[in-house]
């Protein structure tokens, strides 16, 4: 489904990833860790089509099209997802009219008819019960006024109604208190199918004891340097990411 | 310099000579003869002016208006009116102006909760309310219209008066193509306790150079709630002076809304007097520019008196070769303790090639106050713009939504439906065509 090679991106000429190779397939849940300004949410970003990133190298295929040359736009319409670390607030923008507008955009682009006024609350109705999203945040203008908890969940109740095929999960869980994380996880398992993928950008091991990974890989100065099973994600918890620093110099040597 | 003080008094001459023939309305004799002296004194502002350096106004008259009369009255208006479908589509009780001039035979007046008397049949005490709240020493425009109208009308909700349907102030506008000048005028007295909404718009019949120089006094009476809409869609050979001023009595609220869509050059002098406590006035602007219009906004409030309270936000969209200017006055004297004044002014710029110059001024000489005032220039929230794109929103949808929901700020202050569902379509379309 996704096939990144030999990525290289840079911001105002720094660069961030230097060489990220990874596969990941339909039904595949895909963790990747690291410490802090290792690349994580550069990755996620260069693959949503955030427009600060310069690619310098390497490819990215989704469903076999070049998506580097696609708009974030056609991205999210070719069935990418990323739910931002960071939503953003945006006064004066419903939250219903915002998605019933991204998500006849997304049907037209796939050929398939818009949903009227009618369907469209439907939909809206049955997804909002996999994340419990209260009704009165979504008369409210977009993230706005929102606690932290509130945006992680309308960001994964966003994701319920756009159905991606590919759902990158930026630190969703970051900052979240645990019957937050647990509903969002929740939502997250529900919405995984065989045909499906899903990348949990994190930092910490919890959010992978509810949504569990089939791979764990380590980024590090903006390289996967290890890729293992969820008892890699365990291991890096009791030990920290030293070990793998020391590992990596000790290579070198 | 010898030759800007004689250009600031090139165009004085001009309209003086244009009508020193005139058969003046001896009832106003007073008035324009004290705007004469005022006018023979100051003069137009130059950009040398403080209240008038980015706009000059003054030089547009002086190269695109070649007569400095008023065109005269448009014959078959009726008919005009009967086939537009702005005009017909608006429900109210209208007030037709015919280049200025009113139109009794088109107008409703035979409601009985309010009274439109012409200025031709205004008793003594009337007389002397014309110019009383907008005197002529205050800007030099009011003194060109307190010199130069001919016609005007006084509108009067009496006391306790609640008007079931808005006052629609419809002027109709038709200029010969070398240019002329139309001068509107009017009073509006609302009546202890009344509450009326009343909303101007312009129909223009073509797109001769014209220069629209008007006036409105307000005098809201204690315990009135009266709301001020007003829709600016002008031509781009429109150039426009409005002078419009306030005294607000004790209890009272005014709420003014001015969109600005249109026109050449445009200056809208806003000005509220607060005289009395528990009053609230609020001044909220909308100014969506392109091409290279021309908008200048200039507002002044005055709180004079304790515990009340205004609230100013203007808003503006600039494009293309466009240019905004917006100064905001806050004064709190000694008196008024105790007052709440807010001033926002928030600004995007969408071309490289848009200016803005905006100026907060704020004077308080009360010490137990809440006020505060703040300005932003910027561009698109390219944050906010990724967000909407990364669900699947195109660029130029996600630009729209998000420039509608800067804009529905001001627009959510109309409470008149008919007329918010209006101004949010031209809204709407306008944001659409940005690119």
């Amino acid at each position: 489904m996704l096939s990144i090679k030999n990525l290289h991106a840079a911001i105002e000429g720094s660069p961030i990833l230097n060489g990220i190779n990874l596969e990941i397939k339909a039904g595949e849940v895909h963790a990747i860790m690291g410490p802090n300004g290792s690349g994580k949410s550069t990755l996620a970003s260069v693959l949503a089509g955030r427009e600060e990133y310069e690619v310098t190298e390497g490819s990215v295929t989704f469903k076999n099209k070049n998506i580097l040359e696609l708009s974030p736009e056609d991205r999210a319409r070719e069935g990418i997802f990323l739910a931002f670390q960071y939503p953003v607030e945006i006064p004066g923008v419903s939250s219903t009219n915002f998605l019933r507008t991204a998500v006849n955009q997304v049907r037209e682009y796939r050929g398939q008819t818009p949903l009227d006024a009618v369907k469209f609350l439907s939909l809206m109705k049955e997804k909002m019960k996999l994340v419990e999203i209260d009704q009165k945040l979504l008369s409210r203008a977009l993230n706005e006024g929102f606690s932290g908890g509130e945006k992680k969940k309308n960001e994964i109740f966003q994701m319920a109604m756009l159905d991606p095929t590919l759902s990158i999960l930026d630190e969703t869980d970051s900052g979240l208190d645990i019957d937050a994380l647990k509903i969002v996880a929740n939502g997250v398992n529900q919405l995984k199918s065989k045909d499906n993928a899903t990348i949990l950008v994190t930092h910490y091991q919890r959010l992978l004891d509810y949504i569990v990974p089939d791979f764990v890989h380590v980024l590090y100065n903006g390289k996967i340097v290890k890729s293992g099973t969820k008892e890699l994600a365990l291991e890096l918890e009791a030990k920290g990411y030293d070990w793998i620093k020391d590992e990596l110099s000790g290579a070198t040597v | 310099m010898t030759v800007s003080t004689k250009k600031d008094h090139q165009l004085v001459e001009l309209f003086l000579s244009t009508q020193a023939n005139l058969d003046k309305s001896s009832l106003f004799n007073e008035l324009k003869s004290a705007a004469k002296s005022s006018l023979d004194e100051t003069g137009f502002p130059t950009l040398k002016e403080e209240e008038y350096k980015f706009t000059n106004i003054n030089k547009r008259i002086l190269d695109k208006i070649k007569k400095h009369s008023a065109p005269s009255t448009i014959n078959n208006i009726g008919d005009v009116l009967e086939a537009n479908h702005l005009f017909n589509s608006l429900e109210g009780y209208k007030l037709v102006r015919n280049n200025g001039v009113f139109e009794p035979e088109l107008s409703s007046t035979s409601d009985s909760s309010f009274l439109v008397k012409p200025f031709s049949e205004l008793n003594t005490e009337e007389v002397k309310e014309i110019g009383s709240i907008q005197t002529v020493s205050k800007d030099a425009f009011a003194a060109l219209n307190s010199y130069s109208f001919e016609s005007g009308i006084r509108v009067e909700i009496p006391d306790g008066s609640i008007l079931e349907q808005p006052i629609l102030l419809v002027d109709v506008i038709s200029a010969d193509s070398n240019g002329e000048c139309i001068h509107p005028r009017v009073y509006f007295h609302a009546g202890k306790n009344s509450q009326a909404t009343v909303i101007e718009i312009t129909i223009f019949l073509d797109e001769a150079p014209v220069f629209i120089n008007e006036v409105e006094e307000w005098n809201i009476e204690s315990n009135a709630h009266i709301r001020h809409y007003k829709l600016q869609d002008g031509h781009n050979a429109e150039l426009g002076v409005s002078n419009t001023s306030t005294n607000i009595a004790r209890d009272a609220t005014f709420s003014s809304v001015l969109l600005s869509l249109g026109g050449e050059m445009l200056r809208n002098n806003l000005s509220f007097n607060i005289n009395a406590s528990n009053c609230v006035g609020n001044m909220y602007g909308l100014y969506m520019l392109n091409g290279k219009t021309h908008v200048d906004n200039h507002t002044n409030v005055d709180h004079k008196k304790p515990n009340s309270e205004s609230n100013e936000l203007y808003k503006g969209i600039l494009t293309d070769q466009s240019r905004g200017v917006f100064n905001g006055k806050i004064f709190v004297r000694k008196d008024a303790q105790k007052t709440n004044a807010f001033q926002q002014n928030n600004n995007i710029l969408l071309s490289e090639d848009a200016i803005l110059n905006t100026k907060p001024q704020l004077e308080i000489w009360a010490d137990d106050v809440k006020c505060s005032h703040g300005c932003t220039t910027g561009q698109l929230d390219e944050e906010a713009l990724f967000y909407l794109r990364a669900r699947g929103i195109g660029k130029e949808s996600a630009k729209s939504l998000l420039l509608y929901a800067f804009a529905g700020e001001v627009l959510d202050k109309i409470t008149n439906e008919m007329f918010k569902k209006y101004c949010e379509e031209i809204v709407h379309d306008r944001l659409g065509a940005i690119k």
